[in-house]
């Protein structure tokens, strides 16, 4: 059992000026294995917190992000799972489906993390998943009206993985549970 | 004698305690013979030891208790009447025949207590009689411990109420008056001390001087004891009496432990009850006396009695304890003109805790006690040294930890004026304080007129100081603080649309005057603010209709173009572009088309004029393609104008598969997946027939520079965007183009001039995968995607 954080869009200080109380307490340093951060934190100080709850720390670049070495995709294996990461400004139209399933073909993963939208989703796509984990500090979106703060919390066990997703609804942390399972036909052992 | 060496004086002790022990074993032997006469001579022998002045303070002490030991033997002998015959009466008169002065009076103060216990003589008569007589030894270390003898010895004899020696009414005063005679003349003796000895081992001296101060100090240990001392008493002749010899002495050490003893060993409410007559004496001590230090520990202690129970509070204020001790404080800093600055506003950070304490509701005390901080500060240069620095930190910490409440401060009038009297580096570090503190409680600012205050006070931050070149600052110091402001922006708030316009016209006033270096940092707050503001208003939109409404977004976008435009010639055009195109959305979102499509030509004018950087081109043109893609508001002829001006920017990026994958993003901008979305078919494969071109010219030009072809990503990805289209019915795209697409890249793929790449592969190959997923889908979908063969 390994557990994955998925967060992004936090735009400190520059939509937001913290991560809510709320949330600081319920990540805690020690539980989590791994972090992949979609972007747009955007400074570096969000950077150092993140590294204090784990080390292991996968960010790719929003388009407000201070720290310009970033990469624009990232990919990762955990477990049996291939994990593909991108912000996601780069895929027109923004937050589409159909088009964020090609950059999942592209990346060949299984599932996709991307953001931008600052709206939590998690579709079942073609055997594979693609989430975005929303907006950690329920920052100000030209896309989303009435920002709730989110986080992904994944729990990956053997081929299944279940999806947490913790939502700030009028100060109360919601806690929804999407539960996905890799058929092995879909998984891409050709190459 | 003195200035013998430590061995000497080792040798000298060690004399003496030889002396004590060979006169104390013939002194045994008298007592188990019950020889009284030999007692007395080997009593005074022993206490001729006593009469050395080769001793310092310390090694003198040893002596003495070694003697003390002994007498102790003496003075049981002396009570049993039966064993020496003698009547107490009798020995009073005998010991006096004793030939020294030093071994009499000891002999005489056993005497005498052993007199006092018997009840034959009342113990006033017999103590004032021994304290009279102690006189007789004006040696000052001797005379000290021969009365610290008298205290010890009479302590537990003295005329109490309620004790067994009580006689008379007047008993306690009795007992008043003995101890603070021999207090006065010990006092007398331990200043004197200072006057002894060569000047160059003053410091020494001085410091085994102190060592002695408990003998003094135990008589006013011996006064807070006696149990008829009561507050009248105290306030009446013990406080009066004990100053009095304080102020008289004229000795800084004896002043500054006198003082402090007083405050300790009696009760806080004698304090509180007596506080004008001992504050009274504090201008008068010496003007080196430590006196900030003895009033911090007063307030301490009155603040800790106030903490104790609610029920004392009232005698603060009827006695006035802060007006006195305000007033108090500021004649002790008049009267000590030398005290250095730091001392002074330690007394003022005592103050305050104590009033934040006491009178916590009292804001007027609060203020007052800074604006006597800035009167001492006025006109000085600003304050630089360390420590004093830092108490003016704890001073103006002290009210935003208790109120926990940055609003609470906002109405202290004198706060900003201490703010002034900081050097510029102080005033930076307070006001992190500030802004931490808000962030720590939550605070929301909710007033253009408090933030007009809050700002005074983080001026240093916000506009920065004069005299501080930019090039001296930290960079990583100066993030941080610009970064707080940042966070700080998102606190002011009103849920009040007028009153949330006027905050940011404040706000916004106050970050155009921070220059270049701060507008990166506090500029994007105050537009996602104001485009909150925007987004409210917008759903209020309606239901303000006829009535005149001064805070509409047209004239936020106003306020907000000016505001992104001053950024932009800092330069900081990326930020600035990326800024232009969230204002352009919102006041699409607001039905504004000439607002937003003014937004974006200033967004293209910077992309054209200020963004140079090739990889930055990129990453603005995506923003730009993707914020245009949403705009539904535009007219024909602006949106023309704007997609065309895209594409054509697109297919001028610097490399190759970066205008490829920008022109394709451009098909999107004709084909918008939504009801009544703009549907132009033939543009979108325009988009994507010219992505292929430069995909083909991408592929050669690879094959020129290395003699391989590139890999086929480009090809893969433009094959996506074919089916994208072709899913979503544009009937532009063919399952014949499509297929032919496949070829191509199947074709490409098996070439020997393709550079291999295992990433091209498998997109390839799971892009195939959707396609036989679709076939295989059945329905519509299925039929549609029938004809392509893979």
């Amino acid at each position: 059992m390994v557990l994955v954080l998925a967060l992004g869009d936090l735009h400190i200080p520059h939509r937001a000026p913290d991560l809510p109380a709320k949330f600081k307490s319920m990540l805690v340093p020690g539980k989590i294995q791994h972090i992949i951060c979609t972007g747009n934190l955007s400074i570096k100080e969000v950077h150092d917190y993140l590294k204090t709850l784990c080390p292991d720390l996968h960010i790719t670049r929003g388009e407000y992000d201070e720290d310009t070495r970033y990469p624009e995709t990232k990919t990762l294996t955990i477990g049996q799972f291939k994990l593909g990461l991108c912000h996601g400004h780069q895929v027109v139209p923004w937050g589409d489906l159909d088009s964020l399933a090609m950059l999942q073909r592209q990346l060949d993963v299984d599932i996709l993390v991307t953001g931008h939208t600052h709206q939590f989703t998690a579709y079942k796509h073609e055997g594979g998943v693609v989430i975005n984990p929303g907006s950690a500090t329920g920052a100000y979106s030209n896309i989303t009206y009435d920002v709730n703060p989110s986080f992904v919390l994944m729990d990956i066990d053997g081929l299944r993985v279940v999806v947490y997703v913790y939502e700030l609804i009028d100060g109360e942390v919601k806690v929804d549970k999407i539960d996905f399972k890799k058929t092995t036909a879909a998984t891409h052992s050709a190459h | 004698m003195i200035l013998a060496g430590i061995e000497d004086e080792d040798k000298w002790l060690a004399e003496g305690i030889a002396g004590i022990q060979h006169n104390a074993f013939y002194m045994h032997r008298a007592l188990d013979a019950n020889n009284l006469r030999d007692a007395l001579k080997c009593s005074a022998l022993m206490l001729s030891e006593l009469r050395t002045s080769k001793l310092s303070p310390h090694k003198y002490y040893d002596l003495y208790m070694r003697a003390f030991d002994e007498l102790r033997k003496l003075e049981m002998f002396f009570k049993d009447e039966s064993r020496h015959g003698v009547s107490i009466v009798d020995l009073y008169e005998l010991v006096q025949h004793a030939g020294n002065i030093l071994p009499r009076l000891y002999l005489l103060c056993t005497v005498g207590s052993v007199y006092i216990k018997s009840k034959e003589a009342p113990a006033k008569d017999a103590l004032k009689d021994l304290v009279e007589m102690c006189r007789g030894v004006q040696n000052p270390i001797r005379g000290l411990f021969l009365r610290s003898y008298l205290a010890q010895v009479s302590r537990d004899k003295l005329p109490n109420l309620g004790s067994e020696y009580e006689g008379g009414e007047d008993t306690a005063m009795d007992a008043v008056e003995f101890v603070l005679q021999n207090f006065t003349e010990m006092n007398k003796l331990w200043v004197r001390m200072q006057h002894q000895g060569p000047v160059r081992i003053r410091e020494k001296l001085e410091k085994e001087r102190n060592e002695l101060r408990d003998l003094v100090g135990k008589n006013l240990h011996v006064l807070s004891q006696i149990e008829g001392v009561n507050l009248e008493i105290y306030r009446d002749t013990v406080l009066p009496r004990v100053l009095e010899q304080i102020v008289n002495c004229k000795d800084e050490l004896a002043q500054y432990y006198l003082m402090d003893c007083i405050i300790q060993v009696f009760p806080d409410e004698y304090h509180l009850q007596t506080l004008e007559t001992l504050l009274g004496a504090c201008p008068q001590l010496q003007p080196t006396v430590d006196i900030k230090t003895v009033l911090s520990r007063l307030m301490e202690r009155l603040s800790n009695y106030a903490a104790s129970s609610p029920d004392v509070l009232p005698e603060f204020l009827q006695v006035e304890a802060f007006a006195k001790l305000s007033s108090a404080i500021g004649k002790v800093i008049e009267a000590q003109v030398d005290m250095p600055i730091v001392g002074a506003v330690t007394l003022y950070v005592s103050l305050l805790t104590f009033t934040l304490h006491v009178h916590p509701e009292r804001l007027d005390y609060v203020d007052q006690v800074l604006g006597a901080c800035v009167k001492l500060l006025f006109g000085k240069p600003k304050l630089k040294e360390g420590r004093a620095t830092k108490q003016i930190v704890a001073l103006l910490s002290a009210p935003l930890e208790k109120y926990n409440d940055i609003v609470t401060a906002l109405t202290l009038s004198n706060y900003p004026c201490v703010m002034d009297c900081l050097h510029d580096e102080t005033n930076k570090v307070m006001a992190m304080v500030i802004i931490q503190s808000i962030m720590k409680n939550n605070t929301c600012i909710s007033t253009a007129d408090e933030i007009e205050v809050l700002f005074e006070l983080l001026k240093g931050l916000i506009k920065g100081l004069d005299g501080t070149a930019a090039d001296e600052l930290d960079e990583e110091d100066f993030n941080e603080e610009q970064n707080s402001v940042a966070r700080l922006i998102h606190m002011l708030y009103n849920d009040d649309s007028e009153e949330m316009l006027k905050i940011i016209c404040t706000v916004r006033k106050h970050i155009m005057a921070g220059g270049p270096t701060r507008l990166p940092f506090t500029v994007p707050p105050l537009i996602f603010s104001a485009l909150r503001l925007v987004r409210k208003l917008q759903a209020q939109d309606g239901n303000v209709v006829g009535e005149e409404e001064p805070a509409t977004p047209k004239k936020i976008f106003q306020l907000l173009d000016e505001t992104i435009e001053a950024l932009s010639s800092v330069p900081s055009p990326e930020l600035a572009l990326r800024l232009y195109l969230q204002c352009a959305q919102a006041a699409n979102d607001c039905d504004l088309e000439p607002v937003a499509y003014e937004f974006f030509t200033q967004a293209f004018i910077l992309y054209e004029e200020e963004v140079v950087d090739s990889k930055a081109q990129v990453t603005a043109m995506h923003l730009i393609i993707g914020a245009l893609q949403r705009m539904n508001v535009l007219g024909v002829e602006n949106r023309d104008t704007l997609t065309h001006k895209a594409t054509g920017y697109s297919a001028k990026l610097l490399k190759r598969p970066d205008q490829c994958r920008a022109v394709y993003a451009c098909s999107h901008l004709f084909w918008v997946d939504e009801k009544d979305g703009i549907k132009d078919g033939e543009r979108v494969l325009l988009c994507l027939k010219r992505a292929l071109r430069i995909a083909n010219a991408a592929q050669q030009m690879a094959n020129a520079v290395s003699g391989t072809s590139g890999p086929v990503t480009l090809f893969v990805e433009i094959l996506n965007k074919y089916l994208y289209f072709f899913e979503k019915g544009n009937p532009q795209v063919t399952s014949a183009a499509i297929q032919g697409l496949v070829e191509l890249i199947a074709n490409e793929m098996q070439s020997d001039s393709t550079t291999p790449d295992p990433a091209s592969d498998a997109f390839f190959a799971s892009t195939i995968r959707y396609i036989q997923f679709q076939k295989q889908k059945g329905g519509v979908v299925g039929e549609k995607f029938g004809p392509i063969k893979v």
